[in-house]
């Protein structure tokens, strides 16, 4: 039974770091290696930081998942913020509106195995990735 | 969090002791690029052994930060790279590209002693 | 040996004449006074049945006590963790040996039948009785027959999944072959799961012998796909983090090929034709030179 959620507020850029902290605890607790480690908490850490940059504020939930045996992480990144105009090219290689590096969401579903996002203009944004033990 | 700066010969040294918020980040590429010309550093080492995770803001910071002090006419390394850190960067698509890095402080150490010897300008022998 | 059972008469008493507890503490004082003579019987019938064929006489006669008191001591008390850890450690004997699942089950099926024969030989005289005991006997019979049988299962997948993590690092293994220089010869096809694994473990020795530099051949590799090609990029970008210098050797037309139409940036790739001169071109980066030794001609006596 995990039926627990941790939910991150993320208001400020030092709760980028609580999140991808708590996401490793959570992910080392499920006996992650130290790799998966590395890119769960990267790819929260890109997640997080997305909320603050087009977003301001948010939460970032963790969760524990499971399919038959297998079991895994789940991470869901969701805002109230102006939203995505247009996914498709969000998710492009190196498409960023802001500051950052551009390799925000292509790049978190690059480290991860499932990714799924849900937009709408003016209402928010919500993203959810996941992350299976091998 | 500071990060403590140390003066070494002609090297800074600056060594991450735990996770860096963006703007602690900031503030050690701004106290880097200034205190280079203060000492008049010809290296700087950033010794990044205790993060734990590399992101898109931290890479492009220390990115930012070797260009800088280049301009400012110094070298710089960052040291210390995790294995699994390295292995998300690449999968992020994030390279360090034209930024030195080695294993750990003493390989940096030993990279700079050996890149700023070979381009030293020949020494000027002091009269008296 | 075998004493009158020390233990008081259980306070509540359910279903007809002696609860189940009664019953078994019964059986228990009978079977500790059998001991020898059953446990012979069962050892016995163990060789009869060419069951642990791969120990000798005397291993089985040592084992065949052990588990014949652990037991006896689950029937005792219901607890079966003592069991389950010596089920453990004799799995993680025996299974080296060449032990096989249906000779273990098979041992554990002999014991019960051993005892149930011996129940019928002392009881024989008073069926109703005989049946009571029979029913306290068999529910705790299965529940130790099965706890034996799935511990040496599940040791069994403990090893075989050590087993293929050990093939799995042997498939690459990373090869230290002066200071500071690492090999790492890769043969056989890759695909992703491999491509990480062998990136992680050449990541891992890096730092563990602090190499410079890395000299990986793929000469034996058949094919690679973009994606496996990729991966071999990031391998390269990453070793570069960790500052070490990656030179890819026997490099075949076709992959070459592969390479040109990923577009990988060629100015990251530092290639050398074949893995000798890959090794010549690490050890000039490392800053050794390799001066032949003139032979000395023999000297004169």
């Amino acid at each position: 039974m995990h039926s627990q959620e941790t939910t991150v507020p993320v208001n400020a850029d030092i709760d980028i770091v609580t999140a991808r902290q708590k996401g490793r605890e959570l992910a080392r607790d499920l006996g992650f290696t130290s790799t998966d480690l590395a890119l769960i908490a990267t790819a929260i850490s890109e997640l997080a930081r997305n909320i603050i940059l087009y977003a301001n504020s948010g939460e970032i939930v963790l969760s524990v998942v499971e399919n038959g045996s297998r079991r895994g992480l789940k991470v869901v990144a969701r805002d109230d913020g102006p939203g995505i105009p247009d996914i498709e090219r969000a998710l492009e290689e190196g498409f960023s509106t802001s500051r950052s590096l551009g390799l925000g969401l292509s790049g978190v579903r690059r480290l991860m195995d499932e990714f799924d996002i849900v937009s709408e203009v003016g209402n928010g944004t919500t993203v959810t990735v996941k992350k299976w033990r091998l | 969090m500071q990060v403590p700066i140390l003066k070494q010969r002609d090297y800074l040294i600056a060594s991450i002791q735990a996770a860096l918020t963006d703007a602690d980040l900031l503030q050690l590429r701004d106290a880097l690029v200034s205190q280079v010309g203060t000492y008049r550093s010809r290296g700087v080492i950033v010794d990044v052994t205790a993060l734990d995770v590399m992101d898109s803001f931290a890479v492009r910071t220390l990115r930012d930060l070797a260009h800088m002090i280049r301009l400012r006419g110094a070298e710089t390394v960052i040291v210390g790279i995790q294995p699994e850190v390295s292995f998300a960067m690449v999968q992020l698509g994030l390279t360090l590209e034209g930024v030195s890095t080695a294993l750990d402080l003493e390989e940096g150490l030993a990279y700079l002693d050996k890149k700023l010897r070979i381009t030293a300008p020949p020494s000027v022998k002091k009269r008296g | 040996m075998a004493e009158a059972n020390p233990h008081p008469v259980p306070l509540q008493k359910v279903g007809g004449p002696e609860s189940t507890a009664v019953l078994l503490r019964e059986l228990v004082a009978h079977l500790r006074q059998s001991r020898t003579q059953l446990r012979e019987e069962w050892a016995r019938r163990i060789t009869e049945a060419q069951l642990l064929t791969a120990m000798s006489k005397e291993e089985i006669f040592a084992e065949a006590t052990a588990v014949y008191d652990n037991y006896v001591d689950v029937l005792e008390t219901g607890a079966v963790e003592a069991l389950q850890d010596y089920a453990r450690n004799l799995s993680e004997r025996i299974i080296p040996r060449g032990v096989e699942t249906h000779e273990v089950i098979g041992i554990v099926l002999l014991l019960r039948d051993v005892l149930a024969r011996s129940l019928f030989a002392k009881y024989r005289q008073d069926f109703d009785k005989l049946s009571r005991v029979l029913d306290a006997y068999e529910p705790a019979a299965n529940r130790i027959g099965s706890t034996v049988a799935v511990s040496f299962v599940q040791e069994r997948e403990r090893i075989i999944r050590e087993q293929q993590e050990a093939i799995r690092e042997l498939s690459t293994p990373v090869l230290p072959v002066r200071e500071r220089l690492l090999i790492l010869p890769i043969i056989g096809m890759v695909d992703p799961l491999r491509a990480r694994q062998l990136t992680e473990q050449l990541l891992r020795g890096i730092r563990t012998n602090r190499a410079r530099v890395v000299v990986m051949d793929i000469t034996g590799v058949p094919a690679m796909d973009a994606t496996v090609a990729n991966h071999l990029v990031q391998t390269v970008e990453a070793s570069r983090l960790l500052g070490a210098t990656v030179i890819v050797t026997g490099l075949s037309p076709e992959l070459a090929q592969t390479l040109v139409n990923i577009g990988v940036d060629l100015s990251k790739m530092n290639t050398v034709g074949d893995l000798q001169g890959g090794i010549e071109e690490a050890e000039r980066q490392l800053g050794y030179r390799v001066v032949q030794m003139i032979e000395e001609p023999p000297v004169q006596a």
